[in-house]
């Protein structure tokens, strides 16, 4: 069952080390501070993502019409 | 669009719905220079709209769901006589899911199906074939006979038969796994259970095995207790009570795309924790709008995201996400203040007075607004 297809679920995509570092330097957070998401969470099952990757979500905003939101792969 | 490139250059100034609106409302062959006077006209309105730093959006958020839920309860209306199922609405929902109880009151899923298989009558058939069928319903009379030590089940033949069974030795395979230690055979409309090893206390094992049989599963899906298929818009969905998502979304005539439950908890599992924060805004926006309620959606977003930051759905009560606030007094301010103090006193916590909850107390600036930013000299 192929789960990234479902209407809830928004694209969710693995960040590169150099595409991280833009993200942290850009909002000046550090890995801790942002949002998390479980290591076994369905969503990024096919992403082979381990602890301390960050997962950029393309979100259907219904205010802003698309929203970039990113959270950290932690041990659940 | 000729100016794409322009337009590129304002998305990170601009939100994408704006641009698209930008873009569809100019006209096509509009010069350049006044492309960028208008977009740099509407980046400046949209950074004059953004909510400042310091700025409490829990607070008004708190405020503006509070104050039109306190009229909720008063607008309560009953639909008699309505062919539809019966769902958790108004105040009650909008505490289940904030709380993101365990067990929801209504816990119910739109089915939705794939296009050859969505016409009324495959709909009505493949709703009968979900609801899940115990072997108790077709049970019409149990007999224990001590002496001989049998069980005999007498099936209700014109039942079983609604349910899709020819024959009933179908139904005494499904019975098997469960029947461990027993021999069974069948004659007519009957099963007889006979004990391997006769002797000792078995007549404790054959009423266990009774109570056993009466809840084994024969047919449809586990938990779907109830079916209903309607129309809605230009087709036929099912909608059931009780949920499980997993199974549904498996077999091959649902469309998995469009398919949901409202037990949020479930989809978190199913689906991930981005699918819950998008149930929970879709779920509380449906409650307010059947109020004739109008809350701005930003402060449910805002609520939805406190709930979902930690990785799994959390609560707002003491136990959710209260549990996880770093100072002491804040999480005491909430419920059950004695407990969370007589436990830090026992760790050894520290408050280091960072947040607002526990600056009202000590009666000192909050970090809100002007009381936000601090004042850093050089230390000659």
């Amino acid at each position: 069952m192929d789960i990234s297809k479902h209407l809830l679920v928004p694209k969710h995509t693995k960040l590169s080390d150099v595409d991280k570092k833009k993200v942290f330097d850009k909002y000046s957070v550090t890995v801790k501070e942002l949002p998390k998401i479980m290591k076994d969470d369905p969503a990024i099952h096919a992403l082979n993502s381990k602890v301390g990757d960050v997962i950029m979500i393309e979100r259907e905003s219904k205010t802003a019409g698309r929203a970039i939101y990113y959270r950290v792969v932690i041990d659940g | 669009m000729k100016h794409d490139e322009v337009l590129k250059e304002y998305s990170e100034k601009l939100s994408p719905a704006l641009l698209q609106e930008i873009a569809a409302s100019v006209p096509a062959n509009i010069a350049k220079e006044k492309l960028i006077k208008i977009l740099e006209e509407a980046a400046g309105l949209y950074s004059r709209a953004k909510i400042n730093a310091g700025e409490c959006v829990g607070l008004v958020g708190a405020e503006s769901i509070g104050e039109p839920g306190t009229q909720m309860t008063l607008n309560t209306f009953h639909l008699a006589g309505v062919a539809e199922m019966n769902v958790t609405t108004g105040l009650p929902r909008i505490i289940e899911i904030f709380d993101c109880q365990k067990e929801i009151k209504t816990p119910m899923m739109e089915v939705f199906l794939k296009a050859p298989h969505n016409t009324i009558d495959k709909v009505k058939k493949f709703a009968a074939a979900l609801k899940e069928t115990l072997f108790g319903e077709l049970v019409s009379e149990y007999s224990l006979n001590i002496y001989e030590q049998t069980l005999t089940l007498k099936i209700n033949e014109t039942l079983m038969k609604d349910y899709g069974f020819t024959d009933i030795k179908e139904l005494a395979k499904l019975l098997k796994t469960k029947s461990k230690g027993f021999i069974s055979e069948t004659k007519d409309y009957l099963i007889i259970f006979t004990q391997k090893d006769k002797g000792g206390e078995n007549l404790k094992e054959m009423y266990g095995l009774k109570e056993k049989l009466k809840v084994v599963k024969i047919k449809g899906i586990k938990g779907v207790k109830q079916v209903l298929p309607v129309k809605r818009g230009e087709e036929y969905i099912i909608l059931t009570s009780g949920t499980n998502l997993k199974d549904i979304l498996q077999l091959s005539e649902v469309d998995a795309t469009r398919t949901y439950g409202n037990d949020l908890r479930e989809v978190y599992e199913v689906l991930g924790i981005e699918a819950a924060r998008q149930a929970i805004i879709n779920e509380v926006y449906k409650v307010m709008e059947a109020q004739g309620l109008n809350i701005d959606i930003r402060h449910i977003m805002l609520v939805a995201d406190i709930m979902c930051a930690s990785g799994a759905v959390k609560g707002i009560t003491r136990y959710g996400v209260v549990s996880e606030k770093a100072s002491v007094l804040a999480r005491a301010s909430f419920e059950t203040p004695i407990k969370h103090l007589i436990n830090a006193a026992l760790e050894g916590e520290v408050d280091r007075l960072t947040s607002v909850v526990e600056n009202v107390m000590i009666n000192q600036p909050v970090p809100l607004g002007t009381g936000l930013p601090g004042l850093v000299t050089k230390m000659k």
